[in-house]
């Protein structure tokens, strides 16, 4: 294991971003790590980018990722995907929902959504993992478990044990919804299996 | 296992656990979430003020009353809580005082980006900055103590990524036997009319010096020698960024930043070869070192605007920075915006197409300047919208034109002494109050006048209409503003009348308990493809382009799952293709 692990979390205000962040960190602390998280409240949060960063480590100074960057970029979004790149380290993963949220600069104004953002995105991280996360969450029974469907993903390729993120993901969500979360949780975790 | 808290709500964990008898403050990004959490806590006790300078002058009154008082702000609630904060400095204390002022580098959800400490070395009075969570937890402690035994306030700095930055925090016991509280009964300390000031500035030069002293062998001051090639003095979260980008570097680590301990940095810079000072915003301790006569690089080579990130200081110290991977296209800037079914959106699609000059104010509603809306013209502090707004009648502009925008909680902040002014001197403008029945931005805090305190008990719900007429205001319109038409009509009618006009336009924020409206979808056949619909900028309307006739037109369509059932759109449509779901 590396260090000190670094994953930054992008996507777009109200997608569950911050819980997410709550999940690796719990996760880390489970394994016996120290782990500390940054997020943005206010303003960004109107439906804005929005950028959660989390480090675990043995022992970890600065709540934000240092150059070279992340390990791990955890894209809900791929337009946000794409502005996450510049945060990555050489090498690092990246782990990307399909889906396409239009901003209000594409709707109304005269900017353009990248039409080959998936192709963007390969060519700067080949080994970049993307997967319809919404379908996955939507199989597992609720279209909200977005995030657990990433966190899966993400799961299987960390050290930390599969049982801590688990432990992790069920005391973080509400009680009535840690059954579908760890559902959702399992797709993802099983689709980067089959992956590798 | 420890907790993992915020700054913030390391703070919270703090002042309860210091027996603190009230946290007080208004809320403000990043320092919000402090009372908020105070508030649910086992004997925590915290209610939100008005405004920031009601917020400490209660904690004030807290501290002479013998009990211990946390007041919480943003940076710029300090401009407004400043006149109580410089002569507390000379009263000092009874019972622990400390003010949080909570800075916002970056500028993530501020309108300006002024450095505290400035504050602290105006008034005189001694500032913590932490660094994490657990600092935050410790120095807030610390702070009471401080406060008690100097007699005076204390002020603890955060930042954005302190307040919003989590990390792990370990209790200390919580304090028991706090004093009962006592009436105050010293006129010399506690009245500070000229004759007493005198003698407490006197104190006040005398404490300055005494908690200098204490700072320079105090824990809080950190010396860190490691490779001595090069030294950096910093503080709060900077320090966290300086020990990952240049970990071999010694440190000299202050946790107190006024004043500074220039004993301790004096032997410091002794010791090093090259020293730098990395600190966010101003020059603060720089030019304090400097003008000790230690050559030191600061500003030269880490910008004074703007978050010091890693990847700054790293090139700030001349560190290799690898260029990282990033897409091949331009992408399309995201900003935020006002929410799907937000009452403010109608109007500010009002004030456009009537060609009003606007003064905004703070919250969710300066959205309003952002595209497709370009309904804001200014905007400059809470409750600036209306001083802004008569400003502009005086300097000759036809107030006919004008209208001042502000939110239901910035009113009661800092609007109603502007709405005063403007009767008292004749003014013909007219101001809107987006009454939307909650502090939106920061979060949906409660205020006095939407009938709950912090705790979520029932409280009285102020009079909007009946607090203006007894201002003056003669002409008090309250309306719907999902209805356009009346909306618009009754902006028109007040701009004509002669006199101040109010139109308070109330309808609940989206993101409280609101009425279950049908949603909308687009009739494809009745629609025209005008696109007038999507200049409301809303969030769940959408288009797809189709090919007709060699050309591209845009379908419009509204994403049922964020859909509010506003009904907006459906009067800006002239062909009734906007149509509520079956």
């Amino acid at each position: 294991m590396p260090l000190t692990t670094n994953i930054l979390i992008v996507g777009v205000g109200g997608q569950g971003i911050v819980l997410a962040g709550d999940v690796i960190g719990l996760a880390a602390r489970l394994s016996g790590l120290e782990a500390k998280a940054s997020e943005i409240h206010g303003m960004s949060q109107r439906g804005g980018s929005v950028v959660s960063e989390v480090r675990y480590g043995i022992h970890v100074s600065s709540p934000l990722i240092p150059p070279p960057g992340a390990n791990f970029v955890l894209a809900f979004e791929m337009l946000e995907a794409l502005r996450g790149l510049e945060r990555m380290r050489p090498g690092g993963l990246v782990i990307a929902n399909r889906q396409r949220i239009t901003p209000a600069s594409v709707t109304y104004g005269s900017a353009v959504y990248p039409e080959d953002a998936e192709e963007q995105l390969l060519a700067a991280c080949p080994k970049a993992v993307i997967i319809d996360a919404l379908a996955e969450a939507q199989a597992a029974g609720n279209a909200r478990a977005v995030n657990s469907v990433l966190l899966g993903m993400l799961a299987h390729h960390t050290a930390l044990p599969r049982q801590n993120w688990e432990t992790a993901l069920a005391q973080t969500v509400k009680p009535q919804y840690v059954e579908v979360n760890l559902a959702a949780f399992a797709r993802g975790y099983e689709r980067a299996e089959r992956n590798v | 296992m420890d907790l993992i808290l915020t700054g913030n709500q390391a703070i919270a964990r703090a002042a309860r656990d210091a027996g603190v008898a009230l946290g007080v403050g208004y809320p403000g990004t990043p320092s919000t979430e402090v009372l908020e959490t105070l508030v649910t806590l086992e004997g925590g006790h915290a209610q939100w003020a008005p405004n920031e300078k009601v917020a400490l002058e209660v904690g004030i009154g807290v501290s002479f009353g013998g009990a211990r008082a946390l007041v919480t702000m943003k940076h710029v609630g300090v401009n407004v809580a400043a006149d109580p904060l410089f002569t507390a400095a000379y009263t000092g204390v009874a019972g622990g005082l400390v003010v949080m002022a909570a800075d916002d580098p970056g500028m993530h959800s501020s309108q300006n980006e002024q450095d505290s400490r400035h504050f602290a070395r105006a008034a005189k009075l001694p500032m913590l900055e932490p660094s994490d969570s657990q600092e935050a937890y410790d120095f807030t402690r610390l702070a009471f103590q401080l406060s008690e035994e100097y007699d005076t306030p204390i002020m603890l700095r955060t930042t954005t990524r302190l307040s919003h930055g989590k990390s792990t925090v370990h209790e200390a016991p919580a304090e028991t036997d706090l004093p009962a509280p006592v009436a105050p009964q010293n006129p010399q300390k506690y009245v500070m009319v000229p004759g007493f000031a005198r003698a407490r500035h006197l104190v006040v030069e005398d404490r300055q010096v005494r908690i200098q002293e204490w700072a320079e062998s105090a824990d809080i001051t950190k010396t860190e020698y490691r490779d001595k090639k090069i030294g950096i003095i910093t503080s709060g979260v900077t320090y966290q960024y300086v020990r990952d980008v240049a970990p071999e570097a010694s440190t000299l680590k202050l946790g107190m930043v006024n004043p500074l301990p220039m004993a301790a940095i004096i032997a410091f810079a002794k010791e090093i070869e090259t020293l730098y000072v990395v600190e966010e915003l101003d020059p603060i301790i720089e030019e304090q070192v400097r003008a000790a006569g230690i050559t030191v690089i600061g500003k030269a080579n880490f910008p004074i605007f703007g978050e010091l990130l890693p990847g700054i200081i790293a090139k700030g110290l001349g560190l290799e920075v690898k260029p990282s991977a990033t897409a091949t296209s331009g992408l399309p800037t995201r900003p935020p915006s006002l929410c799907p079914g937000c009452p403010h959106r109608g109007v500010f699609l009002l004030l456009k197409k009537n060609g009003l000059t606007v003064s905004g104010d703070i919250g969710c509603y300066t959205l309003g300047v952002f595209a497709p809306l370009n309904a804001m013209d200014t905007c400059v502090c809470m409750g600036a919208s209306v001083g802004v707004a008569h400003g502009l009648e005086r300097a000759g502009l036809d107030p006919a034109k004008i209208v001042g925008v502000i939110g239901d909680s910035t009113f009661l902040h800092s609007g109603i002494t502007g709405v005063l002014d403007m009767v008292y001197n004749g003014s013909h403008g007219t101001i809107m109050i987006l009454d939307n029945s909650i502090t939106a931005m920061t979060g949906r805090q409660q205020h006095p006048g939407t009938g709950k305190t912090l705790d979520g008990m029932p409280a009285p719900s102020v009079d909007l209409e009946g607090l203006l007429k007894s201002l003056g205001v003669q002409d008090v319109t309250v309306l719907d503003p999902y209805d356009l038409a009346n909306t618009e009509a009754e902006l028109k009618r007040a701009l004509a009348y002669p006199g101040v006009s109010v139109i308070i336009a109330r309808r609940p924020c989206m993101l409280i308990p609101h009425e279950i409206r049908p949603k909308l979808t687009v009739d494809a056949d009745l629609c025209k493809r005008c696109g007038k619909c999507l200049r409301l900028g809303c969030p769940a309307t959408g288009k797809i382009a189709e090919e007709y006739n060699g050309k591209t037109r845009y379908l419009p369509v509204i994403d049922a799952q964020l859909c509010n059932g506003c009904g907006v759109c459906a009067q800006l449509c002239a062909f009734g293709a906007l149509k509520v779901k079956e």
